[in-house]
């Protein structure tokens, strides 16, 4: 096995600060973020960010590396064309619950289902931030939100239930205020071989007066402290339900099976952007041939 | 130069394109040339297909104004059609099951009546019973004989079609083949001269499958695409030859995915595309502004077909033109490019894939449902291999002693060197938010008013520059005409078929046809237009839109227009005859007229369950308590001929009126 060269946090330090409000939780996601890329030794040349639209989808902008920040809720395919294009970058999408789990849910559970080796971040503070407040797929069930004044009518989307039943490989949640569990969660989601979906409670400090810092310290525990096994289906399932005053954190689920790249005839020479390119003459006259 | 056109009827499930394909082949490798046009429905088994295989000693551009030989292989179809074949044609037929109603039958016109169990009475003996579908292949092989093709050439065709299924089942098709060749040749005259068969063999294949190709050779490493008629085949092609071309196909849950994974595929710097129909594209539009931003380089092809919406997903229609003119919000540079044929779908496809890479923008190349799915035969030397790969300005080195490598340089061409993810020290973001030299948005903390007036300069520079690249429009046909037709894409090959037909009448005509649409050559179809007498457009759409984006470019309108949205292709006779109706100053006249009438009734029929009757006589009466005039129609029982039902139908309108059977 080679030796990994881990690389300091300074190494992904981006070019501007970023322009999130003071207390954001997605300081703690980027510095996470960071510190996992440089124990995996990625270097900045072969890592790739993508993001959507929304506060935490700013943050290609913020890390030194590739980045891509596309359009809101289109990460998940602006990433897979990347990803299958160049099977050597590595591809981590970063992006927040209103863009993932709203707009973009569609598409990412179809990503699940490929088991594409793509690990995506999700920065979930239960709102829409960027747009100034209103409801997002996660907010709880009777909040006062700035689209739901009268208290937010419709049942919150299960993130880690969904991807485990749509076939993620690797399931996990986490939350800045534990930095150094995030930031392992993150290095071991990169490392997977598979689709790795970590739901992150970053909260956000100006829009969401519930689920706050406070809130959330109150309620979560480590799923690792209770040498928790991965690798039950359905216990995972049942656990990832578990809210209100527990909340788990940590790696709910993770499994090994074949992801899309191992079948892709296109890659069995190695990433696509390296292949040769057209067609040869004895190559276009068979085709030709074909539809004589 | 001899052609004819042979026209093969029946319902989705009878197996038409097969036995089209063995005609079809044929001829092509005898040397002659075919023009094919399936006219069919959103429907799998059923319904009604009219496939016309129009075959000419010359290239042909259409599939023509008229129909020598019918194969029917239903009842349905042989009334249908089988007035339309015209003096000195034939209709075959399976005459065990079907009868023809001789006054269906114009004067001079063979009928070939097969008794099929009698024609086939040797080949049951040999193979067994037979399957239904295997009357197409004794009337193929009846054809075959009446139009002098001979019967050679099938029989190769059916050991390479069936040679998989084992020796036996070839050669069961070519006993079948024979037996029905051989009973015309017992039976009928020919319909045809002896043919001069240069024994050139040329490719038989569709717009669709040339776009494939020419992508493939242009080196298209990614293609992405959403089930979509009439768009599918060009994913059906690649998905079958993986194998040769290295490409990464991947079907997408929606064209949302499809248009999002093609960017990001060219982001990483793969040459991607993707195609879809009208619908399909009202989702990817977002997507087109995102590439024009961050200057990436793909190529998208819009399939157009019968709108709006949902519309008429099997038939054919050039209205999409202002839905690709202004895809997405803003303004940002693309190619947009009408390929006017075949081989053309090939040599703008190996174009848009340079194009997009030299100039960092998408590229969307407008077909139709015409242009992309009728098969026809095509030079084998169109297709040219290896084809010139340019990839424009990429930077494969950086080292850090250079300065901070700038993804968005303002240059003077307006082309800033692509660095592809992946090399080292040229990190930067693809933002969609504007954004500066260095990728750092301006739309957040960093506004920067003069920045973004500078970085939209820089990207709208490349379409002059682009401009200066594409080759300008110009005036086919005699100069000086008296009449010009104005069209676009695959109108051309019907326009020209016209223009012909119209200089042979005496009437001086040429044409033009508009192939790159944005970047626009305003300037060089100004001078041309303004030196034009009589400017017709010929549109297939209701709004003659690119008469419209002329008029708004160079100022200069058409004089009058031709419109077809019926769904069903222009013919050459049409467009002549309309000209002539303009140049006479007479009024367009959008009444239903009596085949169309007749249409309707048929239409009554089959929707109402009233297959037992069929029209036998339309009289246009005048207004009678309806406001306008109607067709009087009356309907015969099929079997016994007498009186079933009258209909009627506004001959303005078109509207039903009533239906009452006569008991």
């Amino acid at each position: 096995m080679a030796t990994v060269i881990e690389l300091p946090v300074e190494t992904y330090k981006g070019p501007v600060d970023p322009d999130w409000c003071p207390g954001c939780g997605d300081f703690g996601v980027l510095k996470a973020v960071q510190t996992a890329a440089g124990r995996l030794g990625i270097e900045p040349h072969n890592l790739m960010i993508v993001s959507g639209i929304g506060c935490s989808s700013n943050l290609p902008g913020f890390i030194h590396s590739y980045g891509t920040h596309s359009l809101h809720g289109r990460a998940v395919p602006v990433a897979t064309g990347i990803h299958l294009a160049n099977t050597d970058l590595k591809v981590v999408i970063t992006g927040g619950d209103g863009d993932g789990y709203g707009i973009g849910v569609g598409h990412l559970i179809h990503a699940m289902r490929r088991n594409l080796d793509i690990t995506y971040l999700v920065m979930d503070n239960q709102i829409y931030g960027l747009t100034t407040g209103q409801a997002s797929p996660t907010t709880s069930k009777g909040q006062k939100t700035k689209s739901t004044p009268a208290g937010n009518m419709e049942s919150p989307l299960n993130p880690l239930a969904m991807a485990i039943t749509a076939g993620a490989t690797y399931v996990a949640r986490g939350f800045s205020g534990e930095p150094a569990q995030l930031a392992e969660l993150i290095k071991n989601g990169i490392a997977h071989k598979g689709f790795s979906l970590i739901d992150i409670f970053s909260p956000c400090v100006t829009y969401n007066k519930v689920n706050t810092y406070p809130w959330f310290k109150e309620r979560v525990y480590k799923l690792e402290d209770e040498n928790w096994d991965p690798s039950d289906f359905h216990k995972s399932m049942t656990r990832a339900f578990e809210w209100g005053d527990k909340i788990p954190l940590g790696l709910l689920y993770k499994t090994e099976q074949p992801t899309y790249e191992d079948t892709e005839p296109a890659f069995k020479n190695g990433a696509l952007v390296k292949q040769p390119l057209g067609l040869s003459k004895e190559v276009v006259n068979k085709i030709v041939e074909e539809m004589i | 130069m001899q052609e004819v056109t042979i026209g093969i009827a029946g319902a989705a499930g009878d197996g038409l394109d097969k036995s089209g394909d063995t005609l079809a082949k044929s001829c092509g490798r005898l040397g002659l040339h075919v023009y094919a046009y399936n006219c069919y429905q959103s429907i799998i088994r059923g319904g009604h297909i009219w496939l016309k295989v129009r075959i000419g000693e010359d290239k042909v551009y259409s599939h023509g104004d008229k129909l020598d030989a019918l194969i029917a292989l239903n009842q349905d179809s042989l009334e249908r059609h089988a007035s339309e074949v015209g003096e000195g044609g034939v209709i075959v037929f399976n005459s065990d099951k079907f009868k023809l109603d001789p006054s269906l039958v114009r004067k001079g016109v063979q009928t070939l009546p097969l008794p099929m169990s009698q024609v086939t009475a040797e080949v049951v003996k040999q193979h067994g019973p037979l399957q239904a579908i295997m009357q197409n292949t004794v009337a193929v092989g009846a054809v075959l004989k009446l139009a002098n093709l001979g019967i050679e050439e099938a029989h190769g065709l059916m050991q390479e079609t069936f040679g998989h299924k084992g020796q036996k089942v070839v050669d069961l098709n070519i006993s079948l083949l024979k037996a029905g060749f051989e009973y015309a040749e017992q039976n009928a005259k020919a319909f045809t001269k002896e043919w001069k068969f240069s024994k050139i063999r040329r490719p038989f294949l569709t717009g669709n499958e040339a776009l494939a190709i020419g992508a493939a050779a242009a080196g298209c490493k990614f293609y992405s695409a959403y089930p979509m008629t009439p768009a599918s085949t060009i994913l059906h092609w690649m998905a079958n030859h993986v194998e040769e071309t290295g490409i990464c196909v991947k079907q997408g849950e929606d064209e949302l995915a499809v248009m999002n994974m093609t960017v990001g595929a060219g982001i990483a710097g793969a040459r991607s595309m993707c195609a879809t129909a009208g619908g399909g594209f009202a989702l990817m539009t977002e997507a087109l502004g995102m590439a024009g931003i961050m200057e990436v380089p793909m190529v998208c092809v819009e399939v157009q077909r019968g709108g709006p919406s949902t519309g008429l997903p099997t038939k054919t229609e050039q209205a999409d033109l202002f839905q690709v003119f202004g895809a997405s919000q803003g303004e940002f540079p693309r190619l947009i490019v009408a390929p006017r044929d075949t081989a053309d779908c090939y040599n703008t496809a190996v174009d848009a894939f340079n194009w997009a890479d030299r100039f960092q923008m998408p590229v969307v190349i407008m077909s139709d449902l015409l242009l992309s799915e009728h098969p026809e035969t095509v030079d084998a030397a169109v297709f040219t291999a290896p084809v010139t790969i340019d990839r424009g300005e990429i930077v494969t080195e950086w080292s850090e002693s250079q300065g901070k490598y700038k993804r968005f340089r303002f240059t003077e061409s307006g082309v800033s060197p692509r660095a592809l993810p992946g090399t080292k020290n040229t990190t930067y973001v693809s933002a969609s938010d504007e954004h500066d030299e260095e990728s750092i948005l301006i739309s957040d903390m960093f506004t920067a008013a003069p920045i973004r007036r500078v970085g939209m300069q820089k990207r709208m520079r490349k379409l002059d520059n682009l401009l200066k690249e594409l080759p300008a429009p110009k005036l086919e046909g005699p100069a000086n005409a008296d009449v010009t037709l104005v069209c676009w894409g695959s109108t051309y090959g019907v326009v020209r078929e016209a223009v012909e037909l119209l200089n042979a009448q005496g009437i001086k005509t040429n044409y033009i046809v508009g192939k790159y649409l944005y970047p626009f050559h305003t300037k060089e179809f100004t001078e041309i237009l303004n030196k034009c007498k009589k400017k017709i457009s010929v549109e297939v759409n209701f709004t003659s839109q690119f008469a419209q984006f002329l008029r708004s470019y160079t100022g200069i309108g058409m004089d009058a227009h031709i419109n077809k949205y019926d769904g069903e292709p222009l013919e050459p006779l049409h467009i002549v005859e309309e000209v002539k109706e303009i140049i006479a100053s007479k009024k367009k006249n959008l009444d239903v007229s009596e085949a169309e009438a007749k249409e309707i009734a048929y239409h009554y029929l089959r929707t109402h369950y009233q297959e037992k009757l069929r029209p036998v006589k339309l009289v246009r009466e005048a207004a009678n308590g309806h406001g306008e005039p109607v067709w009087n129609i009356e309907f015969a029982e099929r079997v016994s001929g007498t009186k079933g039902a009258t209909m009627k139908v506004g001959a303005v309108t078109g509207s039903t009126f009533s239906f009452e059977k006569n008991d």
